[in-house]
């Protein structure tokens, strides 16, 4: 479905002068993805790994310097500027930071039903079929009609990214692309949202790219995962594969700092003996 | 009496809506030695505890209505506030969750530990070797040796030369060492550490965690890991204590609460977090929100949510019980005798 084919993209670095570039930044080299229908597609990366260079590039936020990006057929590039418009009723992203990614001065009813403003041609509903299709979405992700009325700082962060959910399904998009979307958030609040894309992209048939640096959440929700380092694809494979049978160093560092929820896997403890307070006079 | 003993603490938050009851009854001891893991989720009153402690919370908007926190016997919620600054730092040393803003990017990491090591050299003369009467140029020249010291003992290479640079020329977690070696110069007895790792990588966070066992193992340190992640307080803490809206529902050591978890809240923290062995729909969530903290439900501040309730878990709130020597829980389904 989506065909990442070689993928380079490098900023210009500051300095310089008229004549002479100052060099420039390689923030992905070479990266090549596949991405099925229908499957949860993990990217995990540290921070400045090129994590969400990747999804903007996805998304025509950037010109790529080299390489294709493929969506159903489409060579993404070769697409002018109107017809990417259209192209992102089928590719939608839901953000990181639900505080920041909703505009506090615009009712849950018009944030979830400006995709179907700007896809109106697509899409062809009309103000009152606009207003069900907003009350159909927030029913799927939990909430209540009511809620269309109020602005986003009366939500909580599960809440507010509940509402992100249903913006990003409004115009039908085959392609979900989920940029960090629980780390804003509790766990047992993560959990709720987990629980809610797997229903969704059951009941919806959706394609999930899901951007992480979380690998627990990324194991339990992906089919397949890729990790990038420093802008290269270091290992890709089934998430099973990837997590029981490690084969890059960088992989191998990265599961054995992920912090298990289990004392007995602890690396600090299985080096010594377990910490018991001794009690000392100062 | 253990180091730090926190008992029956009550705080509230006075705002335009109301009082609000953020901490309601904490009991807290603290040995030297041990890592307590303070867990729980945004506004149960974690980070309340622990800024408690360095009476950091400003009075108003905070009123403390009960209880009260004894470092080494002293209750410091009602010391002077020259004396309160004389534990602060000497003491009890903070680190918080952002490394970036927590140091000044003006000065040099060296020109900022030499600020901090001079102010304690002026409480103690031990840490600097030298009794405060003596010349301004020796202090600080011995202050600058110690702060490569320390800069060097929490594991930034060079310290000598890094001493010099700005806080911009240090990585995320070279940040954080700096703060630990800010933290640590006047040899605190309690380290207490807000989040410290939340806003760095795993690898790193791994680094920063073994840093911090490190220490307390060779400096007998008593810690109090402020965070929102069962993870880290599985990997790195000898106790844990889990708190939900103002309230330490759980607390033993970490073996015991991880291996029989008791609590509903505990357990249902604990099947939120994506484990290995979870198939796709295993993942429980604990259905609801957080109460609202000025008209918190009535007795167990839980029962709105909990899978277990019982009619008696709003009628009052639960005791503390052992269930063994090593673990206590509050809650009613813990007690043989109202079961």
């Amino acid at each position: 479905m989506l065909t990442i084919d070689n993928l380079t993209k490098t900023y210009p670095l500051a300095g310089g002068g008229l004549f002479r570039a100052a060099g420039a930044f390689t923030a992905l080299k070479g990266v090549n993805l596949n991405i099925a229908k229908g499957e949860s597609f993990g990217v995990v990366g540290e921070s400045g790994s090129g994590k969400t260079t990747l999804t903007r590039c996805i998304l025509g936020l950037e010109r790529i310097t080299a390489g294709r990006i493929v969506f159903d057929g489409v060579d993404l590039a070769s697409l002018t500027s109107a017809q990417m418009r259209d192209m992102h009723s089928r590719i939608q992203i839901v953000f990181q930071d639900p505080y920041a990614s909703l505009n506090p001065r615009m009712t849950v009813r018009n944030i979830v039903a400006e995709p179907m403003q700007i896809h109106r041609s697509k899409l062809g509903f009309d103000a009152r079929q606009q207003t069900a299709r907003v009350h159909e979405l927030l029913g799927m992700v939990g909430m209540g009609p009511h809620y269309a009325s109020r602005y986003p700082h009366e939500f909580s962060g599960g809440q507010r990214q509940r509402i992100g959910i249903a913006r990003a399904l409004a115009s039908n998009p085959e392609l979900l692309i989920l940029d960090e979307p629980t780390s804003a958030l509790d766990v047992s609040v993560q959990a709720q949202v987990l629980n809610l894309l797997q229903t969704l992209q059951d009941k919806l048939n959706l394609t999930y790219l899901f951007i992480s640096h979380d690998l627990g959440v990324i194991r339990y929700v992906c089919d397949r995962v890729a990790l990038i380092y420093r802008g290269e694809l270091v290992e890709e494979g089934d998430t099973s594969q990837i997590f029981d049978n490690p084969q890059q160093p960088y992989t191998k560092m990265l599961l054995s700092s992920m912090p298990e929820p289990d004392p007995a896997r602890s690396p600090l403890r299985r080096r010594g003996q377990a910490l018991t307070g001794t009690e000392t006079n100062h | 009496m253990a180091f730090l003993e926190i008992s029956n603490l009550h705080l509230n938050m006075h705002t335009f809506d109301g009082s609000a009851k953020v901490l309601n009854g904490i009991d807290l001891a603290v040995e030297h030695g041990e890592i307590w893991g303070l867990v729980g989720e945004s506004g149960c009153g974690k980070s309340l505890t622990g800024l408690s402690i360095s009476r950091l919370i400003a009075s108003p908007p905070g009123e403390y209505t009960q209880g009260s926190i004894r470092l080494n016997g002293e209750d410091v919620l009602r010391v002077s506030e020259r004396r309160m600054r004389e534990l602060r730092g000497r003491r009890v040393g903070m680190i918080f969750q952002d490394p970036t803003t927590n140091l000044n990017p003006a000065f040099t990491v060296g020109e900022q530990m030499v600020d901090v090591a001079l102010h304690a050299g002026s409480i103690d003369d031990d840490i600097l070797g030298m009794p405060a009467s003596a010349s301004f140029d020796k202090r600080r020249e011995a202050a600058r040796k110690l702060a490569v010291k320390m800069l060097d003992m929490v594991g930034i290479a060079d310290a000598a030369k890094r001493v010099d640079h700005y806080p911009h020329q240090f990585s995320g977690g070279m940040r954080q060492r700096v703060l630990i070696a800010m933290a640590l110069i006047c040899q605190p007895e309690l380290l207490i550490a807000d989040e410290p790792t939340t806003a760095l990588d795993v690898s790193v966070q791994a680094q920063i965690l073994r840093l911090i066992y490190d220490l307390v193992e060779e400096y007998n340190l008593a810690v109090l890991f402020i965070t929102h992640n069962l993870g880290v307080v599985a990997q790195l803490c000898s106790h844990i204590a889990v708190m939900y809206a103002g309230n330490i529902v759980e607390s033993g050591t970490a073996e015991a609460v991880f291996a029989q978890p008791a609590h509903p809240y505990t357990q249902a923290l604990l099947q939120a977090i994506p484990m290995s062995h979870m198939r796709r729909g295993e993942l429980r969530a604990l259905p609801g929100a957080v109460p609202d903290l000025l008209a918190p439900p009535p007795g167990c501040r839980l029962a709105p949510r909990c899978p277990h309730v019982l009619p008696r878990c709003s009628a009052r709130f639960p005791d503390s019980i052992a269930v063994s020597p090593v673990h206590r829980v509050t809650c009613v389904l813990a007690d043989p005798g109202e079961r």
